[in-house]
C-alpha cells in the first residue's frame, strides 16, 4: 500500500515546474576535475598503505614503551605462553610432520632420477630448519592463535571493555597487547625448533621407512649439513614473525569498528595480512642474512 | 618518573582540591568543543556537575551525550574547552598524570562492559588487584562486601554470559564502586530494560548515591529516570547546553525545544503546567518509559 502511495506521488505532476536537465557543458566533469579524480584514484593505495604503516607504527612505539614501564603482568605472560605455545604444539607438530614427510617424498623421488636421493637428509635438513619450520609454525600460530586474538580484541573494543580497562587506569596497551607480543616472541621460535624436529621426524619416516633409502646416510647428512648456525637463523626469523603476527592481530583487534561485522572484518583482515607479512618479512630477513644483494 | 606507577596528585592538585572541598560544584565544565573530521558534535558545552547530587544529562539520539562522557573520562581528548575537576583542569594531562583522576571516577557502561573472561568476583577484584596492595583476604572481603550491597553475591563465580541484564549492570555498578570513586558516570542505564527494571536500576543508582554520598552523572533519555532521581538536570541539544536546572525548572521550562522534546517523552501538557510537584511524583502515560 505504502508503496502505491509513493508510486502515484512519484507520478503525479506537482505545481512547481519540473528541474531542467543539466545541460551538457554542466554535466561534463572540467579537464581540472577529471585529472584531480585520477590522481586522487592512483594516490588512495599508496596513501592507505601509508596510513596503515603509521597505524603499525605508532602502536608498535606504544606496545615497545609500555613493554618496559611497570606494571610487569607475569601472569598474563606466563597466561599467552601457555596459549600461544603450549595450545599449539599439536597443530604445529601435526603439519611439521605432514611437511617432512611430503617434502621427503618429493625429493627422494627426484633425487633419485640423477642417484643423488643420499642428499636428502642435507637438503631437508637445511631447508627445514631455515625456512620451513619458521614459516609454517608462524602461518599455523597465525591462524590458530593470531585470529584468536584479533577477535577477542575487537570483541573487547566493541563492547566497549578496553574503554572499561582505560577508565580503571589501566593502559589497554600495556594490558592487553604487550603480553601478547612478548609471548609471541618467545613461544613461535620454541614453536619453529618442534616443527623443524617433528618435521625432520616425518622425513626420516618418509624417505627411509616408506621410500628405502639409508637411514644412516640421512642422518649422517642432516649432521654434517645443518649447524647451530642454520637453526640460529630459522629461530630468529622466527621471533621476528611471533612479534609480526601478534602486532598486526593486535592492531586489527584493537581498531576494529562496527560490531559483529567489524569484529569478523578484524579477523580476517588480521589472518590474511599477517599471513602475507610472514612471507614479505622472509623473504626480507633471509636476503639480509644471507647478505647477498638480494634486496 | 618513567619507570613509577602513575596515581598521585601532585602537591598543586591537592592544594586545588583541598580548596574545593566544600565547593558544591564538583566538575566545571567550560566550553568544550569536539569535532570529527567536519562534523561538530559537542559546540562549546558549558555546565556544572554538583557534589553530591544526581546529575542527569538529557538529549535525544545524536545530541552529544555519549561523545560527552568519552571527553569527560578522556576517552578521547576535545580539541577545545576545559574540564575541571576538583579544580584542575584534567584535558593538558597525559595518560600517567590522568590515574589519581580516573580513579576518582567510576563508569558504568550501558551495557555493563563486563570482562567476559573473568567471573563477577574477578571482574570486581581487578581494579583493586591493579591499583590496590591488599591482600587476597582483603579483596575477598570488599568484593564481596560491595557485591551483596548491590545484591549479586550468589553470582560471584559466574561468567557475565550466565546471569540476566539487570544482574550485569549491579555487578558492573559493583566494579565501579569498589574503589569508592567520588563520581560515578552511568550511560543511559535503563536502555534496554522494561519499565520495572528501570525503576530498579534507578532505585539502586539513588540508593548508592545517598549510602557512598558520591557525585552522579546520569547520561539517559529516560524522562521517568529524570523526575524519579534527578537533582539537576542538562538538556543538551546539536551539541550544547539547551537549559539547566532541577526537575522542576526543566517541567516549567519555556524554551520550545526543552517543551518539544518533554511532550515527545510523553511527558503530558497537564503535567507540565503542574510543574512543582516534588521530584518522582509526576505520573507517566503507560509506555512512557
Amino acid at each position: 500500500m505504502a508503496e502505491t502511495v509513493a508510486k502515484a506521488e512519484e507520478e503525479e505532476p506537482s505545481g512547481e515546474p519540473p528541474e531542467e536537465p543539466p545541460s551538457p557543458e554542466e554535466a561534463q566533469p572540467t579537464w581540472g576535475e577529471a585529472f584531480l579524480e585520477v590522481g586522487k584514484s592512483i594516490m588512495a593505495v599508496p596513501t592507505a598503505i601509508l596510513a596503515e604503516v603509521g597505524v603499525m607504527a605508532r602502536l608498535s612505539y606504544e606496545t615497545f614503551m609500555w613493554g618496559i614501564r611497570p606494571p610487569y603482568r607475569f601472569r598474563l605472560l606466563v597466561d599467552m605462553l601457555e596459549f600461544l605455545g603450549v595450545q599449539s604444539i599439536f597443530i604445529v607438530g601435526l603439519s611439521g610432520l605432514f611437511v617432512g614427510g611430503v617434502f621427503s617424498l618429493q625429493l627422494v623421488n627426484g633425487f633419485r632420477q640423477f642417484g643423488a636421493e643420499n642428499q636428502v637428509g642435507a637438503v631437508i635438513g637445511l631447508a627445514l630448519s631455515r625456512e620451513l619450520a619458521p614459516v609454517f609454525s608462524a602461518l599455523m600460530i597465525t591462524s590458530r592463535a593470531g585470529s584468536a586474538m584479533a577477535t577477542e580484541i575487537a570483541s573487547m573494543r566493541v563492547t566497549n571493555q578496553i574503554d572499561a580497562l582505560t577508565t580503571m587506569s589501566v593502559n589497554p596497551v600495556q594490558y592487553l597487547i604487550v603480553p601478547r607480543v612478548l609471548a609471541a616472541t618467545i613461544a613461535t621460535p620454541i614453536m619453529a625448533l618442534l616443527a623443524f624436529l617433528v618435521g625432520l621426524s616425518g622425513a626420516y619416516l618418509v624417505g627411509v621407512e616408506l621410500m628405502g633409502i639409508d637411514g644412516g646416510i640421512f642422518i649422517q647428512r642432516v649432521k654434517w649439513f645443518v649447524d647451530t648456525a642454520d637453526v640460529g637463523q630459522g629461530l630468529t626469523k622466527s621471533a621476528v614473525f611471533g612479534a609480526a603476527l601478534t602486532m598486526i592481530a593486535c592492531r586489527h583487534g584493537f581498531y576494529a569498528t562496527g560490531g559483529a561485522a567489524g569484529v569478523g572484518r578484524a579477523t580476517n583482515r588480521a589472518v590474511v595480512q599477517a599471513s602475507v607479512a610472514i612471507l614479505v618479512l622472509d623473504y626480507v630477513l633471509t636476503a639480509v642474512i644471507l647478505g647477498e644483494g638480494a634486496i | 618518573m618513567f619507570f613509577k606507577r602513575g596515581g598521585e596528585l601532585t602537591e598543586e592538585q591537592k592544594k586545588a582540591a583541598e580548596e574545593c572541598k566544600d565547593d558544591p560544584v564538583h566538575i566545571r565544565v567550560r566550553e568544550v568543543v569536539k569535532s570529527y573530521g567536519e562534523h561538530t558534535v559537542l559546540n562549546g558545552i558549558t555546565f556544572d556537575i554538583y557534589r553530591g547530587e544526581i546529575n542527569i544529562i538529557i538529549g535525544g539520539s545524536g545530541a552529544g551525550k555519549s561523545v560527552f562522557t568519552r571527553q569527560l573520562l578522556r576517552l578521547e581528548q576535545p580539541d577545545s574547552g576545559k574540564i575541571l575537576v576538583d579544580g584542575t583542569d584534567i584535558l593538558p594531562l597525559n595518560d600517567w598524570q590522568l590515574v589519581p583522576f580516573r580513579k576518582k571516577f567510576g563508569m558504568v557502561f550501558q551495557f555493563g562492559a563486563l570482562f567476559d573472561s573473568m567471573t563477577i568476583f574477578d571482574n570486581v577484584a581487578f581494579p583493586l588487584r591493579e591499583h590496590t596492595k591488599m591482600s587476597r583476604k582483603e579483596i575477598h572481603e570488599r568484593v564481596f562486601q560491595r557485591l551483596e550491597d548491590l545484591r549479586v553475591a550468589d553470582a560471584a563465580y559466574k561468567l557475565p554470559g550466565q546471569i540476566s541484564g539487570g544482574m550485569q549492570k549491579r555487578s558492573a555498578l559493583a566494579r565501579a564502586l569498589v574503589l569508592e570513586p567520588e563520581i560515578l558516570v552511568y550511560d543511559e542505564p535503563t536502555s534496554g530494560l522494561d519499565p520495572l527494571s528501570s525503576r530498579r536500576v534507578d532505585e539502586l543508582i539513588r540508593e548508592t548515591s545517598e549510602k557512598f554520598g558520591v557525585t552522579s552523572l546520569i547520561i539517559t533519555h529516560d524522562m521517568a529516570s529524570v523526575f524519579e532521581i534527578g537533582t539537576q538536570v542538562n538538556m543538551l541539544y546539536q551539541g550544547r547546553i539547551e537549559a539547566s536546572g532541577t526537575p522542576d525548572d526543566i517541567l516549567r521550562s519555556h524554551n520550545p525545544v526543552v517543551i518539544d522534546f518533554l511532550r515527545a517523552s510523553g511527558v503530558s501538557a497537564s503535567e507540565i503546567e503542574h510543574a512543582g510537584l516534588p521530584a518522582g511524583r509526576v505520573s507517566y502515560p503507560p509506555g512512557a518509559d
